[in-house]
């Protein structure tokens, strides 16, 4: 054979094969894509690093996280469904819970969870799924259990002559009442006495965090019918609506506040915040548990869930590697940011080792109980119809002289259809 | 002696006038094609959307038929929803036009640093609009600037985004400040075209200045009055970022205008056929109030006589 035909053969077989190679390789490379809304560095690179450990058993995965921003998660996700360009997997808020999980949306993963080798579902309590769970199915994995806490600033009580809450702890009177009467007497000082973090007036739900302590609801538990007119409800929201307005122990609407900048006696929010506290300047903080209501002792938790769009071209690789990220060794890693709902890593030596701002009592009283004892914020199908409904109600409360009673009536007439549907 | 036959005579195909308009549609086809892409195909869509029931998390699309259409008849809101819209139109065309108006008066005389003044009041047109709105929220808010102003004159000021009236006053002025300086720039051109000569003839007539502001400056920059107006009503209608950023469409649903109820509608809500029905709603009453406002220009436009 000539030998320039000859070079020209086997140049020409060496490219053939190497493209047919790389189309082989193209065809199997699967690149997951993972909606989330935190662009937190640390909680990337965190989800990185899973995303790389996965990486060794799957050589040919990838997976990139999409923060989007948190005000607007929901809607860009939905956009994002309707443009016909849906992530793998999507982070999924508790108040979004019911839609994503009965429409069909997601794709269910208790049987492929229990297919795969050392993955124990029956670690995550039936309480941390139930928002999640579907026909026995559990539709998104409630990868982050938050409770909600107050954070204290005893630097603000103190000055303003106010207890602080780990004396009425101490003395066995850490209720509403005396809570609300410390943080009037921050707000008669000039300070900021009491902050709802994220209500602003608009997320009405974070409210939960009061008025479950009276044993109030804002519907029935089929969801069917509203409860904001409940004896518990009025009195909770009478108490709040005092609290603001006339004992000053609150910040009135229109008032942007930081807990976190120094000045305010104290903070409801979920004990991930603790991130956000100064490291210059620091004050004497305490994170405690939530006050007793008149319904005694309660604790209320935020969650987020981790699901896989049923629609995926690569629905089973998504679910193998949400499986992944979940299994107890990753729930682990994911517990320093996002607080498991693992009953094995629920102990003060795991989450001491993950979460070193906490002191063990912090991790006892405020972790573990929160989580193991809390009812998740309100959720509802059509959540965000409803929490407009009742927000656009709820207006009207948020002025001095408001009539809690006729309010709260108004708000069920016009969110009780809704609800009906 | 009988005729050569001739050939029939056939005329050329490309001719200059075949030519010349082959040019005309290869020099409208990007723009052709932008609009239809862009403008009608979506247009086209959001009507076709209308028609259906569109679960985005369920993936389900329903032919529903006119079901949008007698939803919008018998919505609740609508009826606040249009109230809002039009009372936030109003209030911003009467006073953006005015101010406008009085500004560029104002500023189209020869004075030293006119310019100066001139580029401070159009800097807002340029700022970026969530960026100047999300100022205004801290400015507006309970313990803002604006009430801390107020407070240092021994005035204590509402609460003034959520307080319904204050709440829609706020958004229409944080509006008209962001927008004046455009219609200012565009009066201030018609102003300077105006003949000064005819200014000179009417006070030798004796006519004082407000009689020559009536006579002569309001009928000849008519023409820019009807397009400002035109285009500031539209614009009026389209208003979502300031009601997005300082508002949420509350107290109550005060300051829910038609653009935001949309957007909760399809976006929030997720009921894209119902979104996709407000939105012919909103094309059909800017296509009225467009078509209303050129037909009185016959009657309001100087040179249209």
């Amino acid at each position: 054979m000539n030998k320039h035909l000859l070079k020209a053969t086997v140049a020409s077989a060496g490219i053939i094969l190497g493209l047919g190679a790389s189309t082989a390789w193209a065809q199997d490379a699967v690149n997951l894509r993972m909606t989330i809304w935190s662009a937190n560095e640390a909680h990337l690179a965190m989800f990185n690093e899973i995303a790389e450990g996965f990486k060794a058993t799957h050589p040919n995965v990838s997976v990139s996280f999409e923060p989007l921003p948190f005000d607007s998660y929901t809607t860009t996700l939905t956009t994002q469904i309707a443009g016909g360009n849906p992530p793998d997997l999507a982070w999924i808020l508790e108040t979004t819970a019911a839609d994503f999980v009965n429409s069909g949306a997601l794709a269910p993963l208790t049987d492929a969870f229990n297919g795969m080798d050392g993955y124990d579902l029956a670690d995550v309590s039936e309480q941390a799924t139930a928002l999640w769970t579907k026909d026995g199915q559990l539709y998104a994995y409630p990868f982050s259990t938050s409770p909600f806490a107050i954070f204290a600033n005893n630097d603000v009580l103190k000055a303003a002559g106010a207890k602080t809450p780990a004396e009425l702890i101490a003395a066995g009177e850490w209720t509403w009442d005396n809570a609300f009467a410390a943080a009037a007497t921050v707000g008669q000082s000039g300070k900021t006495g009491l902050v709802v973090r994220d209500f602003k007036y608009q997320v009405w739900q974070n409210l939960a965090s009061i008025w479950n302590g009276w044993g109030a609801t804002p519907w029935s538990e089929d969801g069917k019918t509203c409860t904001f007119t409940e004896p518990a409800m009025v009195d909770a929201l009478t108490a709040i609506h005092t609290a603001i307005f006339t004992d000053k122990a609150m910040p009135g609407p229109g008032e942007d506040i930081d807990f976190f900048a120094g000045e305010t006696g104290m903070t409801i929010t979920q004990i991930s915040r603790a991130s956000l506290l100064p490291k210059e300047n620091p004050f004497d903080w305490d994170l405690v548990p939530l006050p007793a209501g008149p319904a005694g002792e309660y604790a209320v938790v935020g969650q987020a869930g981790v699901g896989v769009f049923a629609k995926s071209a690569n629905k089973d690789v998504a679910v193998e590697f949400l499986g992944y990220m979940t299994n107890a060794e990753n729930s682990k890693k994911l517990a320093q940011f996002f607080p498991p709902a693992r009953a094995s890593l629920l102990n003060a030596e795991t989450l001491a080792s993950t979460n070193p701002l906490l002191s063990a009592e912090q991790i006892e009283n405020v972790v573990i109980a929160g989580i193991s004892n809390g009812t998740v914020l309100p959720g509802h199908t059509n959540f965000a119809q409803i929490q407009q409904t009742i927000r656009a109600g709820l207006d009207a409360l948020w002025v001095p002289d408001a009539d809690v009673a006729s309010v709260l009536e108004n708000v069920c007439s016009s969110v009780n259809p809704l609800l009906a549907r | 002696m009988s005729q050569p036959l001739q050939a029939p005579h056939k005329p050329p195909f490309w001719t200059i006038a075949r030519r010349d308009a082959a040019a005309g549609y290869v020099f409208i086809a990007p723009q052709l094609i932008g609009i239809i892409t862009f403008v009608l195909v979506p247009l086209g869509l959001v009507f076709w959307y209308s028609l259906h029931e569109w679960n985005v998390l369920a993936s389900s699309f329903n032919f529903v038929g006119a079901a949008n259409y007698q939803m919008l008849l018998a919505d609740p809101n609508l009826s606040q929803v249009l109230l809002a819209s039009a009372i936030f139109s109003a209030g911003l065309v009467v006073l953006n036009m005015t101010l406008a108006l009085l500004l560029a008066v104002l500023l189209d005389q020869k004075l030293r640093g006119i310019v100066v003044f001139r580029t401070l009041f159009f800097s807002p047109v340029v700022v970026s609009l969530v960026a100047w709105t999300i100022v205004w929220s801290f400015l507006l808010q309970n313990n803002g600037g604006i009430n801390g102003l107020l407070s240092m004159l021994g005035i204590e000021g509402p609460n003034w985004l959520r307080t319904p009236t204050t709440a829609m006053i706020s958004v229409i002025v944080v509006q008209v400040f962001k927008n004046v300086g455009l219609n200012m720039i565009l009066f201030l051109a018609a102003l300077q075209g105006v003949p000064k000569e005819l200014y000179e003839a009417a006070r030798v007539d004796g006519a004082g200045a407000f009689k020559q502001f009536r006579r002569i400056t309001l009928p000849l920059i008519s023409p820019t009055i009807l397009l400002t107006s035109i285009i500031t009503i539209v614009g009026s209608l389209q208003v979502f970022a300031q009601i997005a950023v300082l508002t949420q469409g509350g107290p109550g649903m005060t300051t829910t205008v038609l653009v935001y109820y949309l957007y909760q509608q399809a976006f929030q809500f997720h009921f894209f056929g119902y979104g996709s029905t407000l939105s012919i709603l909103l094309f059909v009453i800017v296509a009225v109030l467009t078509f209303v406002q050129w037909q009185l220009r016959k009657r309001v436009v100087f040179y249209e006589n």
